[in-house]
């Protein structure tokens, strides 16, 4: 197997774990989501982050992207430190640096499309770079259904919105959670295919949690977690190629 | 049903804790003030029986120095009295006004409470109604007896010299006694004077005669055949009657007394309760919106609609009980702080334990329960409605927007009926205030109904306002208010309500001070009016007096006369020829006011022309005495409200009283209002305690006095709408805060940092308070324009006041109240655990 193929990493890092640990509780009942696990996320590139449940992926994806805090290790968004952020500064970090994509689509249901694609820029009050926007806008195909509200779109059409919010704004790096957990397969595909465009024709730098195969062979990279550890790592994915190294870790699971 | 019902009040303990705190405030003054009076009137009912205990019988009149045809009770009469078989001691009692000057020379106490009365020693020596703390009762004519907490305002002590002023001219006495007593206006604040009982008869009555006789029985004499014997003894015009018909008497013009202040204290019971309807109902709606599923289960396995709305009553009936029993408790307490309160205020009330009978019990319990049940009954029938299906479905049943269509349209109609009658009210004068309350019921209605349309473009027009200065969080404020019409329009009913009543009292209270106060300004040209501190009239003396005192140009008495002229009785003012313009406004239409004097009278505009008499006629008079004349008519004059619609020369009526009646008597000064002219005035009335001299601030001030305080009374109302509208406010907010929990967290993911988030909901209850406020101002004010021009033909000068400061101020509490209210709710959301809330349900 392998797992540094660093020759192949001529870009930054847009984001990096080192020796990062998430405990909870203590004595009897601690449970270690995050084992030290040290990990790069690289300009440009996607990256999906698997593992079965409880595997400590999404607790990964929330401590990098700066909405949970972490036991011990470091974290690091382009040059910034997270772990001697206060929550403030923490705040103005993911309205400026980061972009988010959760699974239950998560609109504001009394803002149209329009509003809540620029609602981060209106946060950080600035204007929008409307030829970018716009650009997104068409990325998505959206153009025709920027006035209506969220409960007036379709599942893909809203999660689509929740695309271009997070490219909107240009972040220096797009967190997804589950991002087609709640959809079908075809509005699935074309989201992910979004991302999979942002990435390539943008440079924008991806990384989603997903426990689907199909999903995760969009990505360029694949991180397997298992226990709180980085346990393997796939580059150039396909869905049977990931199907099948997960079925060799419930094998050892049921065997070890 | 009933043990799922109790489950869910347990369930939703905290979000139900603001129904209860509701609930709970306006038992709390339902049974505070049946129990505050209760106590009172027992308090007083247990004083005056003890104070007519020993006594068996006792004969009143309305015997009075200016009534020559009421002597009293002679000498004679309370002698045979006592003569009679059964009767211990008669004792004789003549009372009226006595005012106690203090160091400083002013009054001591409230002017219509200052008592005087006559030391009556029995056998021993001893006056049994007065027991004497100090010194001994006053026996010879120049010497007093003052009440306790008199004697010590004044910080008099026996032996020390006093001026007392009765209706005549202030005295000089020696202080004898100090005294306590079972009296009650004494014991409610009032001061008493004890004199000699020939100096008493003397200053009040006429030398040898009482007002009042009481009897007291030897041992085992029966009172009722002593009255029977008294009976026949007595005038006609005295009343006799045992002291235990009395004290009963008494007792229920107490009770009389205090149900003015029970039905105001009951008032704002009614109003806490009204504006709590509205948060209970906005509870309930919310709870079983969030319960859909759950409820939809419930139907599904089998449940009938009966069953689920008994079970929504079940639950609002057990957070009624709850809240009532709470109230019930904090209505005692408050019971026994409003009696501390009076205490503290100067008032005194007797000595007694709080009264909880089983009324108050019972109507706490009752209307708490009744009134939330009533109010969850909307909410109850909504939840039966929920089809079996929804428990299926995975989105929660949202309000359906035709039944906003059904609300509107009803209420549209209404508001547009009772806008209409209160047109037509307005319109009809003095008539129409009956139509223009009924209407101002239908229009609150309507517009109550009406509140969720009218968030909707209200708060729209505000939102540019919102976004500009406020950015995201007003931006986003905005559109959360509007979210939920039905729940903005219900939290946002409660401050409407209030500021309806406010403001409308606002506008007509300003407007009619207004114009009372262009009134005083405009009649007036008299630079001072004189009075008696004590309401009563002025003695003749102080007439003089004033004739005389340096500067004084032009006195005129105001003295109040009545007779009948061709066969007609009129109210007359008698005045003082020549002066009479120079200190009142008076507009002579026909004649001369130079022609009064002996023989002449004037007549207002409309009496004359009513009666068809003219300048030049002489008509036939019959004075008060019976005795006959004739007055010819020499002015007729435009009414105003100062003068009566007669004037005569003082000296017409003169020979036909006993003793003139003035009121009042204004004097213009050489030089105006100045401190000395003041003095000069004062020292010429003797440094008389018992009289005001007031300038003209003063009189504006007496006009009024008693707008401002009612205004007051009124605020306090605004106080506990107020009150209930955080209540109602914190309720909306909380629960919004808590179905928003997810969209708040995803905001603080994408970077809204938690101060913007806690601006974001106080921004959204301030836009709902405002926007109640901003409703009742505009009707309260409507309303007070409606009421306003039906007393307009009652008051000249009236013109309409609308008091923008006081608007002001109104709008500054409403966002006050937003602010305030939010502050719990915007907490909980910024410290809202954002991982939990983004997390997928």
């Amino acid at each position: 197997m392998t797992t540094t193929p660093t020759a192949y990493r001529a870009t930054a890092v847009a984001a990096r774990a080192t020796d990062l640990s998430k405990v909870y509780g203590q004595g009897e009942t601690q449970v270690v989501a995050l084992d030290r696990v040290t990990v790069d996320f690289h300009q440009g590139e996607f990256t999906a982050i698997m593992g079965p449940s409880g595997s400590g992926k999404s607790t990964l994806m929330h401590c990098v992207a700066g909405l949970d805090t972490f036991s011990g290790g470091s974290v690091r968004i382009g040059d910034t430190e997270l772990g001697s952020l206060k929550d403030k500064q923490l705040t103005q970090l993911r309205r400026d640096k980061i972009g988010f994509i959760f699974q239950a689509f998560n609109l504001l249901p009394t803002l149209t499309a329009q509003e809540n694609i620029t609602l981060p820029m209106d946060i950080a009050g600035r204007k929008p770079d409307k030829e970018w926007v716009s650009k997104v806008i068409d990325m998505v195909g959206l153009s025709g259904r920027l006035s209506h509200r969220p409960a007036q779109l379709s599942g893909g059409q809203q999660q689509r919105v929740a695309v271009a919010r997070a490219l909107a704004s240009r972040p220096e790096i797009i967190f997804g959670d589950e991002p087609t957990g709640n959809l079908d397969s075809r509005s699935g595909a074309e989201v992910l295919g979004f991302l999979r465009n942002s990435v390539r024709e943008l440079g924008q730098t991806v990384v989603m949690v997903t426990h689907d195969p199909v999903a995760a062979s969009y990505a360029d990279r694949v991180i397997f977690l298992a226990d709180g550890r980085i346990v393997d790592e796939m580059l150039h994915p396909t869905a049977d190629g990931v199907l099948d190294r997960m079925k060799e870790f419930d094998a050892k699971g049921r065997t070890s | 049903m009933f043990r799922t019902a109790l489950r869910n009040v347990l369930a939703h303990k905290a979000r139900l804790l603001m129904t209860v705190l509701a609930v709970m405030l306006g038992v709390a003054f339902v049974s505070g003030t049946l129990v505050f009076t209760d106590t009172l009137s027992s308090a007083f009912r247990n004083q005056s029986a003890k104070s007519y205990d020993d006594v068996a019988v006792a004969v009143t009149t309305y015997a009075d120095q200016n009534d020559a045809q009421q002597a009293g009770l002679s000498q004679k009469t309370l002698d045979r009295i006592a003569g009679l078989d059964g009767v211990a001691s008669v004792t004789g009692r003549v009372d009226g006004f006595a005012g106690v000057a203090g160091p400083d020379g002013k009054l001591i106490g409230a002017g219509w409470s200052n008592k005087g009365s006559n030391f009556s020693p029995g056998k021993g020596g001893k006056d049994t109604a007065y027991d004497f703390v100090q010194g001994t009762g006053p026996v010879r004519d120049d010497q007093i007896a003052l009440d306790k907490d008199t004697a010590a305002e004044g910080g008099y002590q026996v032996g020390e010299r006093v001026r007392v002023a009765t209706n005549g001219p202030v005295k000089e006495y020696t202080l004898a006694g100090v005294f306590t007593t079972d009296d009650g206006a004494v014991n409610a604040g009032g001061s008493l004077v004890l004199f000699d009982t020939p100096v008493a008869q003397a200053l009040y009555l006429q030398p040898g005669y009482f007002t009042n006789l009481t009897v007291t029985a030897a041992p085992g004499a029966d009172d009722d055949r002593i009255l029977a014997a008294v009976q026949p003894l007595v005038p006609e015009s005295a009343t006799a009657q045992t002291g235990a018909a009395l004290a009963d008497e008494q007792a229920k013009a107490i009770e009389e007394g205090l149900s003015g202040l029970n039905q105001m204290l009951l008032g704002f019971a009614g109003i806490a309760l009204f504006v709590g309807v509205f948060l209970i109902s906005n509870t309930f709606t919310m709870l079983v919106a969030q319960r859909t599923k759950e409820l939809a289960l419930m139907r599904a396995v089998g449940a009938s609609r009966k069953q689920i709305t008994r079970s929504v009553l079940a639950e609002a009936g057990v957070v009624g009980l709850v809240a009532s029993v709470v109230g019930f408790a904090l209505g005692i307490g408050l019971a026994a702080g409003l009696r501390s309160g009076m205490a503290a205020f100067g008032m005194k009330v007797p000595e007694g334990a709080l009264v909880i009978g089983t009324t108050p019990l019972i109507a706490a319990l009752g209307v708490g329960v009744l009134i939330t049940m009533l109010a969850a009954w909307l909410p109850g029938r909504r939840a039966a409605r929920i089809p079996p299906v929804a428990a299926m479905s995975s989105v929660h049943a949202i309000a359906t927007t035709k039944s906003l269509v059904v609300r509107n349209s009803i209420g549209a109609v209404i508001t547009a009926v009772g806008a209409a009658l209160i047109v037509v009210g307005a319109s009809t004068g003095s008539d129409g205030r009956w139509t223009i309350a009924g209407g101002a019921f239908l229009a609150l209605i309507g517009v109550i109904v009406l509140i969720p349309l009218l968030s909707r473009p209200v708060i729209a027009l505000v939102r540019p306002l919102m976004v500009r200065a406020f950015g995201v969080s007003g931006k986003l404020a905005a559109q959360n208010a509007v979210r939920n019409p039905r729940r903005t329009g219900a939290t946002a009913s409660a401050l409407a309500i209030g500021l309806t009543l406010v403001t409308g009292l606002s506008v007509l209270g300003v407007t009619v001070g207004a114009a009372l106060d262009k009134m005083t300004t405009d009649q007036i040209k008299a630079d001072y009016m004189v009075v008696m501190a004590s309401g009563g009239d002025l003695d003749r003396s102080a007439l003089t007096a004033l004739e005389k005192a340096p500067g004084a140009t032009a006195v005129s008495p105001q003295q109040a006369a009545s007779f009948e002229i061709d066969g007609e009785w009129v109210s007359a003012s008698a005045i003082t020829p020549g002066d009479v313009e120079r200190v009142l406004n008076v507009e002579v239409v026909d004649g001369s006011l130079a022609s009064l004097g002996e023989g002449r009278m004037a007549v207002a505009e409309k009496t004359a022309g009513k009666q068809g008499w003219k300048v030049g006629d002489t008509l036939p008079v019959t004075f008060s005495d019976e005795k006959k004349g004739r007055l010819t008519l020499g002015a007729v004059y435009k009414d105003t409200e100062f003068l009566s619609p007669v004037l005569v020369d003082t000296k017409v009526v003169a020979p036909h009283e006993v003793k003139p009646f003035i009121p009042q008597i204004f004097v213009k000064m050489d030089g105006g209002e100045t401190a000395a002219n003041e003095k000069a005035l004062v020292s010429a009335l003797g440094d008389n305690p018992a009289i005001s001299v007031m300038d003209k601030q003063d009189i504006r001030d007496e006009f009024g006095g008693m707008i401002n305080m009612l205004l007051n009374i009124m605020y306090g109302l605004l106080a506990m709408a107020l009150i209930i509208a955080v209540l109602g406010v914190v309720n909306t907010l909380a629960m919004s805060v808590f179905e928003r929990q997810q969209e708040i967290g995803m905001l603080r993911a994408i970077g809204l940092d938690r101060r913007r988030v806690k601006r974001m909901v106080r921004l959204e209850a301030v836009v709902i308070s405002v926007f109640g406020a901003v409703v009742g101002i505009g009707l309260g004010s409507f309303l007070g324009w409606a009421i306003g021009q039906t007393i307009k033909s009652s008051l000249p000068g009236y013109a309409l006041v609308i008091p923008w400061d006081r608007i002001g101020i109104f709008l500054l509490l409403a966002a006050l109240v937003g602010v305030l209210a939010a502050m719990w709710p915007a907490r909980s959301a910024a410290r809202l655990n954002m991982l939990n809330a983004i997390k997928a349900e």
